[in-house]
């Protein structure tokens, strides 16, 4: 037992927050927003230069072949600077073939994936109709659709890999509230579309991926949005004094630090668990989801409040923050949806 | 980062199982499962010596001193055993826990032989003498008054919320030793014998009916002249030393009680179909998460190893768990409804949870209020000024 860094993980940190620190900064980052929502500098640099996109894909794939933990810290120092990346198509597709794709689609796939050649996103749908390898059905909400290369769809059990461009599929991309990830949807009449080996395996694995980025994402973006109100509260003078001397201010300030402490332990919990298989992987995905999810979006409010009238301009970050962080709050599953899993889990169905 | 035990370690899981689940199913049954701090006080003696005999009083100091040595990996074990098998808390947690480590890591080679092997055997119990009437959340501002007379010690003034002092062997006692000092300055740390005509101890009732804690009342209390810790006018770095150990594994045993209750409220949701209404089971699993979230809080803490810079894990721990815990009893009476405001029998007494409920109002003062806890954590781990001091 030995819930800390590596000197390795470590390194990684000081790695990634350097990288995204410099390339990801808040210009690129308004760039993508006013265009497609994405950084593809940064993009093309986490595939090439720094070479981590594949950090948690099998080296057999051309990955790093390490694990979520380590994705979890790219996921973190992504977040703090909202970069725009589909980071969260890239971990949920590269766990979903992993998990449950042929190895056809694995060996096509996965080291494109790992080399930030190509965009993926990952999407559900309550019903589809399927007949002579064409899939019929409409998947909203899918998060940097208009760019993706290709998608890994679900629907129940079943699972398939969907080509862009394929015919008969429609993607219209939607102006977002969170414009550095932006929704689209895609409608499918009859477009071909091939089946991944395992769909419930596949679909449980992105599932897990996809908790685990969006709750590393929330962490820094939390730490975040902590960081830069503390660095405001120490320059900004009223009445004579910091801001940051007021007691009001600095109590939230610290009911923050409080909240973004446990988000760090259920983060790097959940995704520790997850790579040691431990039976607490469920519960602690659930829990790191949601509480990440609520520790971000109270930090981002703060972070406005505490900035006053600038924190409620366009110029400042705070609203970048903020918008991330609502849709963080309901991706993959709202707070009230993963407490109920987690209350099932100790005291059985409801009904 | 690593969560998962070595086979070594689970075997050494299952020693301390069948050492706790054989003593708690023989010769101190009468005890398994008491809660109250204040409960059967001599049997609970009698399991600290017992404790002691076996070796695991206080498996983590070094086996000189009656410890184990014990890796950081089994001290949590243990802890985590100890609470699963129903036993008690301990009632010398002071001695283990804050006195022993303080004389370790402060005290003379005099000190460690006479103090150490008797706390690890249990036969000396130590309360904890900070806080005073006029020195609450502002601890430097203490007036409990110590001189040196004639080859001692004599000390003159007031401690308060003196937990379990009516039970206990030994004080330590923050006084102010140099005529005229303020603040941290001019304090000197003393370890005194409460059996004395000088010292006077009286209890006092809280709200839940129980009376853990105490006033303790020093007139002309004597101590030998090297009954101190560290130098004359050191106390302050002595105290802060002393409550940093606060921080440490028996956190986890702690926490393991706090299982107990949420489990009694699982259970009495389940019993009452409070288990069925959205609302509790969004509470209970908002429980659930957060006291996972301190065990895992409680293992960053305990595994970090740069002590150069401040530990946000370790500064944000006490209002989190005292908030949680709070926020516990809460939901406690909100499952139990009216029928938790009832006593069983005819005296003020409280079964488990709505004794937690009122107990836990102290769990977010005592040991540093919230919002002390807010102020430190804003200045010391945001580097936030300082708030004002006022003139004594």
């Amino acid at each position: 037992m030995h819930f800390a860094f590596t000197d390795e993980q470590a390194m990684i940190a000081e790695t990634v927050r350097g990288f995204f620190a410099e390339s990801a900064t808040s210009q690129a980052t308004r760039a993508a927003m006013a265009a497609d929502g994405l950084d593809r500098a940064t993009w093309a640099a986490l595939g090439s230069e720094l070479g981590l996109a594949g950090i948690a894909i099998p080296e057999a794939h051309g990955g790093a072949g390490l694990g979520m933990v380590e994705f979890a810290i790219l996921a973190e120092a992504a977040g703090a600077q909202v970069a725009a990346l589909p980071l969260l198509g890239l971990a949920m597709a590269g766990r979903a073939l992993e998990r449950g794709g042929t190895a056809e689609q694995q060996a096509e796939w996965l080291p494109q994936l790992a080399s930030g050649a190509v965009i993926a996103a990952v999407a559900g749908a309550d019903s589809v109709t399927e007949a002579d390898g064409g899939l019929t059905g409409s998947f909203a909400f899918v998060p940097h659709g208009a760019l993706a290369d290709v998608f890994i769809l679900g629907a129940g059990d079943r699972a398939w890999l969907v080509r862009a461009g394929a015919p008969g599929l429609t993607v219209t991309s939607h102006t977002t509230m969170d414009q550095t990830r932006p929704y689209a949807t895609l409608a499918l009449a009859g477009t071909p579309a091939a089946r991944l080996a395992d769909g419930s395996a596949a679909l449980a694995g992105a599932r897990e991926a996809g908790w685990i980025c969006l709750a590393a994402e929330a962490l820094g973006g939390a730490q975040a949005a902590l960081d830069r109100t503390v660095a405001y509260a120490r320059e900004r003078v009223q009445f004579g004094r910091p801001i940051g001397s007021f007691q009001a201010y600095k109590h939230r300030l610290a009911d923050m630090m409080i909240e973004i402490e446990q988000a760090r332990s259920a983060v790097y919990w959940a995704a520790c668990a997850l790579d040691e298989g431990s039976d607490e992987a469920a519960l602690a995905l659930h829990a790191a989801k949601c509480f990440a999810a609520d520790t971000f979006f109270m930090c981002a409010g703060n972070m406005i409040q505490l900035h006053g009238g600038i924190g409620f301009t366009w110029e400042h970050d705070a609203h970048l923050y903020f918008k991330r962080a609502r849709a963080i709050q309901t991706m993959l599953g709202s707070g009230e949806w993963h407490r109920e899993a987690v209350a099932k889990m100790i005291l059985g169905e409801a009904a | 980062m690593r969560l998962g035990f070595t086979p070594e370690e689970e075997l050494f899981r299952a020693e301390c199982a069948d050492w706790l689940n054989g003593q708690m199913a023989g010769e101190f049954r009468d005890i398994r499962g008491i809660t109250k701090l204040t409960a059967a006080p001599e049997r609970r003696k009698e399991w600290e010596q017992r404790l002691g005999e076996a070796r695991w009083s206080c498996i983590g100091w070094p086996e000189q001193w009656g410890g184990r040595g014990a890796s950081l990996a089994q001290q949590v074990i243990f802890a985590e055993e100890y609470a699963r098998a129903g036993v008690p808390g301990r009632v010398n947690h002071i001695g283990i826990e804050l006195a022993g480590p303080t004389i370790l890591t402060f005290g003379t080679d005099e000190q460690k032989r006479r103090f150490l092997p008797d706390i690890a055997a249990g036969k000396t119990i130590f309360c904890q003498g900070f806080s005073e009437p006029n020195a609450g959340s502002d601890l430097a501002s203490v007036r409990t008054k110590g001189r040196l007379e004639g080859g001692q010690w004599v000390v003159n003034g007031q401690k308060i919320w003196t937990s379990l002092a009516h039970i206990s062997d030994w004080i330590f006692v923050v006084t102010r030793t140099e005529e005229g000092s303020q603040g941290p300055k001019g304090l000197t740390f003393l370890m005194m014998p409460l059996d004395q005509p000088g010292i006077e101890v009286r209890g006092i009732t809280q709200i839940n009916g129980d009376a853990e804690f105490n006033e303790t009342f020093f007139t002309d209390a004597t101590c030998p002249a090297d009954s101190l810790i560290g130098a004359v006018g050191d106390g302050w770095r002595i105290a802060m030393g002393l409550l940093a150990f606060e921080r440490g594994v028996s956190t986890l045993g702690q926490q393991m009680g706090f299982r107990n209750e949420l489990d009694e409220i699982i259970a009495a949701a389940r019993a009452n179909g409070a288990a069925k209404n959205p609302l509790i089971r969004q509470r209970i699993a908002q429980a659930e998460i957060g006291l996972r979230l301190m065990r895992y809080g409680a293992l960053r803490m305990l595994s970090n190893t740069d002590h150069s810079k401040i530990d946000g894990a370790a500064l944000t721990y006490k209002i989190q768990w005292a908030t949680w815990r709070r926020n516990l009893g809460e939901l406690a009476m909100d499952v139990l409804g009216q029928a938790g405001e009832l006593t069983e029998g005819a005296d003020y007494e409280w079964g488990v949870l709505p004794n937690l409920f009122l107990y836990s109002r102290a769990d977010t003062i005592y040991g540093g209020t919230n919002q002390i806890q807010r102020n430190l954590i804003a200045e010391r781990g945001l580097g936030m000024p300082r708030e004002p001091r006022g003139q004594a």
